[in-house]
């Protein structure tokens, strides 16, 4: 499995990859925000610079596209509700053109910035210290169990051969169950590395 | 049911924002104080925990498949303050690495599906649990908090858009319900799954995470049901009666309401929500609120039966 599939281009040499971390996140904030608040023809030319920053960051198009047409069913599921109602095509179009905009704005983000130098920025912001050693470990982990849940999961269709879909759901939950077991077995290991190595 | 950016005014994720970051940074505190150095990294791991298992696709009729959210497992297993934890960095990751939920609707999001979901379904479950024994008693509690807490993320949710102006009340309300009635059972049937699964190999595990938090102290109770009202008050009671709608009146006086309304590109959907023919839809919904409860509650009771072997029962 590939184990970089959610932030697979984050660690590409540009221009853009280079910027601290933390202005792209401010900007990424910055971007968002105005694109919420301002009137939509405003939104033009913010588009205009985020296609700028697109192509300086020389991220592969197809990638972008993709990962945009992956997302967008989200929002035209919540878009779709807006249009029962006086000017609904209006409402329905703005919202989908600002919500795309936004999406497209954090996609540049999280595909230009690893998520360890954000987790950085936001102790430097002075997060909680519980949280962010919660979000690096559930980062670093994540990979670790979704490959062994993969793997349970073969196991189990390699030796059970079930029609019926109750079982197979039932085989799902052990699967799952089994890896909560094996996670919190895991957490206890990890206990006892991070004292042998000086934790408080 | 992530909100992604642009569905929400200002007036709404300053709200959803302020209540958000308030319960996490209690529960943070709370943890702080109380949680056992050890058990430091399990919030980690159950974080990728879940959102691992939310891949695990279960086929439902007809090619589509379901997955888990995950709000009452994490809280019983790892107990429901440190779920509110593990269930907003999972939130976290989606929105800045996945792009699932808007940055602006974070807060909301996090409301509803890290505060509401667990903390309200962690009630529903410890009160039906009370009145079960056993491991059928646990499941089937456990399977019953998932419904309702999902439908009630679901109304929260649907709340905070309708205030937005974003979508008319009339509309959201039964569409959000009605869809998170039907997730909210098949969410109830993976975590009993997950659950009855765990109880099999490590039950010490599920008694282990629930006197952690929560069950002794009045003072948490207290501060994490005002919020949860306060909420409930703020995003469902303005449509759900006649009541004066108090955040109009802190967003007209903090200016919020002038600059929602320079964003006229957006039209006030139906004036003062009254929509022809909906004059009898709070009997309606009452009825098939009680029903689709009902409902919930016998699958439940089934899917406990048939999880749980004849001689534990």
């Amino acid at each position: 499995m590939r184990h970089d599939f959610l932030d697979s281009h984050s660690r590409l040499d540009s221009p853009v990859h280079r910027l601290p971390a933390g202005i792209k996140l401010a900007s990424a904030l910055l971007f968002v925000f105005l694109l919420v608040l301002a009137p939509l023809p405003a939104c033009v030319p913010i588009a205009a610079v985020l296609v700028v920053v697109a192509l300086l960051s020389r991220l592969p198009a197809s990638f972008l596209v993709k990962r945009l047409l992956l997302l967008e069913p989200f929002v035209l599921g919540v878009a779709v509700l807006t249009l029962f109602q006086p000017h609904g095509i209006e409402v329905f179009a703005a919202i989908v053109a600002r919500s795309t905009l936004c999406l497209f704005t954090m996609l540049l983000l999280s595909s230009t910035t690893p998520f360890a130098e954000l987790l950085c920025v936001l102790k430097r912001m002075r997060v909680p210290a519980l949280l962010v050693t919660t979000l690096a470990l559930m980062y670093r982990y994540l990979f670790v169990l979704m490959d062994e849940g993969e793997r349970m999961q073969r196991a189990r269709a390699c030796r059970t051969f079930e029609r019926r879909r109750w079982h197979g759901w039932k085989a799902l939950g052990t699967v799952a169950g089994q890896l909560f077991v094996r996670s919190t077995e895991r957490a206890e290991r990890i206990y006892a590395a991070m004292l042998a190595r000086g934790w408080k | 049911m992530h909100i992604p950016d642009g569905f929400l005014d200002a007036k709404t994720a300053v709200t959803t924002g302020v209540l958000a970051t308030a319960g996490v940074g209690w529960s943070l505190r709370q943890a702080r104080q109380k949680l056992p150095a050890r058990r430091v990294p399990l919030l980690g791991l159950a974080a990728a925990f879940i959102f691992a298992a939310q891949m695990l696709n279960f086929p439902v009729a007809g090619g589509t498949s379901g997955h888990l959210i995950g709000g009452v497992l994490a809280a019983v297993l790892v107990g429901p303050g440190a779920a509110v934890v593990v269930l907003t960095s999972v939130l976290i990751l989606q929105c800045f690495l996945f792009n699932d939920g808007g940055v602006t609707a974070l807060g909301a999001n996090i409301f509803n599906m890290a505060l509401v979901a667990p903390l309200a379904g962690y009630t529903i479950y410890r009160s039906v649990h009370r009145l079960t024994t056993g491991l059928r008693g646990m499941v089937l509690a456990a399977a019953f908090a998932c419904w309702g807490a999902t439908v009630l993320a679901a109304v929260c949710c649907a709340g905070q858009l309708a205030l937005s102006g974003t979508v008319p009340w009339g509309k959201v309300f039964p569409a959000m319900t009605g869809v998170h009635m039907l997730i909210g059972i098949g969410e109830g049937a993976i975590t009993a799954l997950v659950l009855a699964a765990v109880a099999r190999t490590r039950s010490e595990l599920i008694e282990e995470g629930a006197p952690a938090t929560l069950r002794k102290s009045y003072r948490e109770v207290l501060v994490y049901g005002l919020l949860l009202s306060l909420g409930l008050a703020l995003f469902v009671a303005p449509f759900a009666c006649g009541w004066p709608d108090g955040l109009e009146k802190v967003a007209g006086a903090l200016g919020f309401e002038h600059r929602a309304a320079e964003k006229a590109i957006i039209p006030a959907p139906l004036p003062d929500y009254g929509i022809p023919g909906v004059r009898s839809a709070p009997w309606v919904t009452a009825v098939v609120g009680a029903t689709g409860t009902m409902v919930a509650f016998g699958v439940a009771w089934l899917l406990a039966r048939a999880l749980t072997p004849k001689e534990e029962r």
